[in-house]
């Protein structure tokens, strides 16, 4: 269980408040460029402009084409990618803290195959098997769902967990593996991109309820942040420290699922992102996790809204899913994580 | 503050581990917990700790029931120096030691918090380390940072699961030294009768389950109890420096 690195992370004794600085400066660059970019390039200046005129009141003075194409599909777009982005970060971060497991990430425990099958239902059967519930509804109760599942039968013992997680995984996979079989051939291609992740719906009126969750969640990890901290130590030492370490967990644990259930609602099943980020980010500024959760969230909305950027002029004007360019450079970073962690141990 | 342990028995899956295991230390009192592998030493520490409920009697750390407690209050009375502890790699000495604050502070570090941690690290000799990785210590620096990390929490009654395990015999010194000039209420599992034996005011012997057997060193660490307890033939003698030593006599007894 004890792995020891020699080396602090190169930026562990840089404040916070300068690394949130920098790494929101860069964040906000992206998204700005991210808006500008696309099938049809708006210069900088004008996508200013239309930010400006909205966002401070005043006459719009850009042309009503770029106006439209900024306001209406790449602000809402872009913001939907940072929030997602960070919700998925932010989750990975908890779940690895949760079972104590490098590899945790709300796909592997089960969270996101269970968003599947909920939206999945609704695409291939209609939405009445379900109660009426909508597909992002549905995928949100799938995430809740496969999270109580998950708790239920670890119990709260971090190797359970990851066990218990694998298994509720492949249940929902299969279950979503049989509905695609007996589904429509018209239908095949939303539930693949469904599975595959977009950002590509975005609209306004979404993006409050997940700028809620996304900030109400991150923000009640980060005060429970010093318990985090305590509780990677081990469940004897964190006892022995004062946590109440079953209930830190479920706290964890619910607020992972409320993060994947709500990204997954808007933007599908997008894997890798919460694997990725928060390892980057422990690397480059130390495992505190009161540092941590901020700059996974910062660092994983700008990673998805590059990626999205990527998705959408790799092979314009067609899209592509996200999630095969988060798996795409995932999956390496995977590989290159566990060729690190043996060349230490 | 005193402990207090009272007729505690556990069973761990159908089997009895501790049967009526009683024992106490006085404000201040270093009590050295020996015996055997499964003896059940550890599982007696972790009703301490509340790490364990046990399934009938009861332990009071300054006359109140641990489980009466929350884990928070609790931890504000008692800290553990345990055997084995994740360390996120790249983690730093001052970082291990303000997990000491977890059970006393609000929700931004206060003062105290800070001068907690600052005492603890200097306590423990281990101030000029705090911005150091935990990895790149060696054996000893790393149990004393832990230990500091226990005296962060300003405890009033210190646990130590075999603190000095795997450290060469300088580091056992050095630690036990600090342990003692802490002057907190010690409970340690101790697998060397012999630093048991120096440092202890008082040693509890656990065999089996059962203690068998309590009280000043030179009184428990009798042939009979070394011969029957830990099968050595053995005894502890009061040397003229005023240290008590364990003398083996032979080899291991058949």
């Amino acid at each position: 269980m004890t792995r020891h690195r020699a080396q602090t992370a190169p930026l562990h004794f840089v404040p916070l408040p300068a690394c949130l600085a920098v790494t929101g400066a860069g964040l906000v660059a992206v998204m700005l460029i991210a808006i500008g970019v696309g099938s049809v390039s708006v210069p900088l200046g004008d996508v200013w402009r239309v930010i400006g005129s909205h966002v401070l009141g005043g006459t719009a003075t850009a042309d009503p084409v770029s106006e439209q194409i900024v306001w209406d599909f790449r602000v809402p777009r872009v913001l939907l990618a940072a929030l997602c982005g960070a919700g998925l970060a932010v989750a990975g971060v908890l779940l690895q803290a949760l079972i104590l497991n490098p590899l945790a990430e709300p796909y592997v425990l089960g969270l996101v195959p269970g968003a599947s099958v909920g939206a999945v239902l609704v695409i291939t059967v209609g939405a009445g098997v379900v109660g009426g519930l909508s597909a992002s509804s549905a995928a949100f109760a799938g995430a809740m769902l496969a999270g109580a599942a998950v708790f239920a039968l670890g119990r709260a013992a971090p190797a359970r967990l990851v066990l218990s997680g694998v298994a509720v995984g492949y249940v929902f996979l299969a279950a979503t593996s049989y509905l695609q079989l007996q589904a429509n051939p018209g239908d095949l291609r939303q539930v693949m991109f469904w599975l595959m992740g977009s950002v590509a719906g975005a609209r306004w009126d979404q993006l409050g309820l997940v700028t809620a969750v996304v900030i109400a969640a991150t923000a009640a990890v980060l005060l429970a942040g010093r318990r985090v901290n305590a509780l990677v130590t081990g469940d004897e030492t964190a006892t022995a420290l004062g946590v109440d370490v079953r209930r830190t967990r479920l706290l964890l644990l619910v607020l992972a699922a409320l993060l994947t259930g709500t990204v997954c609602a808007v933007a599908g099943g997008i894997s890798f992102v919460g694997l990725m980020v928060p390892h980057v980010t422990r690397l480059a500024f130390g495992v505190d996790h009161r540092r941590v959760l901020p700059l996974s969230a910062l660092l994983g909305a700008g990673y998805l809204v590059l990626v999205d950027l990527l998705s959408r002029t790799v092979d314009a004007p067609n899209e592509l899913p996200i999630g095969i360019f988060t798996a795409a450079f995932g999956a390496p970073f995977l590989i290159w994580l566990m060729r690190r962690d043996r060349t230490e141990s | 503050m005193n402990l207090d342990i009272g007729a505690v028995r556990v069973s761990l899956g159908g089997t009895p581990i501790l049967r009526d295991a009683t024992l106490t230390a006085e404000p201040g009192d270093f009590v050295g917990l020996v015996g055997p592998n499964g003896s059940g030493k550890t599982t007696l520490l972790r009703t301490v700790y509340r790490a364990l409920r046990p399934d009938s009697g009861v332990v009071r750390v300054g006359g109140e029931d641990v489980w009466s407690l929350s884990p928070r209050a609790a931890a504000r009375r008692t800290a553990a120096v345990l055997q084995s502890r994740n360390t996120p790699g790249g983690v730093t000495v001052a970082e291990v030691v303000a997990l000491g604050r977890t059970a006393h502070h609000g929700l931004f570090s206060s003062g105290e918090d800070r001068s907690a941690v600052r005492d603890a690290l200097k306590q423990a000799g281990v101030a000029d380390m705090a911005d150091r990785a935990f990895g790149s210590l060696s054996g000893g620096e790393r149990q004393r940072v832990l230990l500091a990390c226990a005296l962060a929490q300003r405890p009033r009654v210190l646990v130590l699961d075999e603190p000095t395990n795997h450290l060469d015999i300088r580091a056992r010194f050095e630690l036990m030294d600090l342990v003692r000039g802490t002057g907190i209420t010690v409970l340690a599992v101790l697998h060397d009768l012999d630093i048991a034996a120096r440092y202890c005011d008082r040693l509890v012997v656990l065999h089996q389950g059962v203690v068998t057997a309590a009280g000043p060193v030179l009184n428990v660490l009798t042939p009979g109890t070394l011969r029957e307890v830990f099968g050595v033939n053995a005894a502890a003698e009061l040397c003229g420096d005023g240290v008590v030593r364990v003398v083996y006599h032979a080899a291991p007894l058949a």
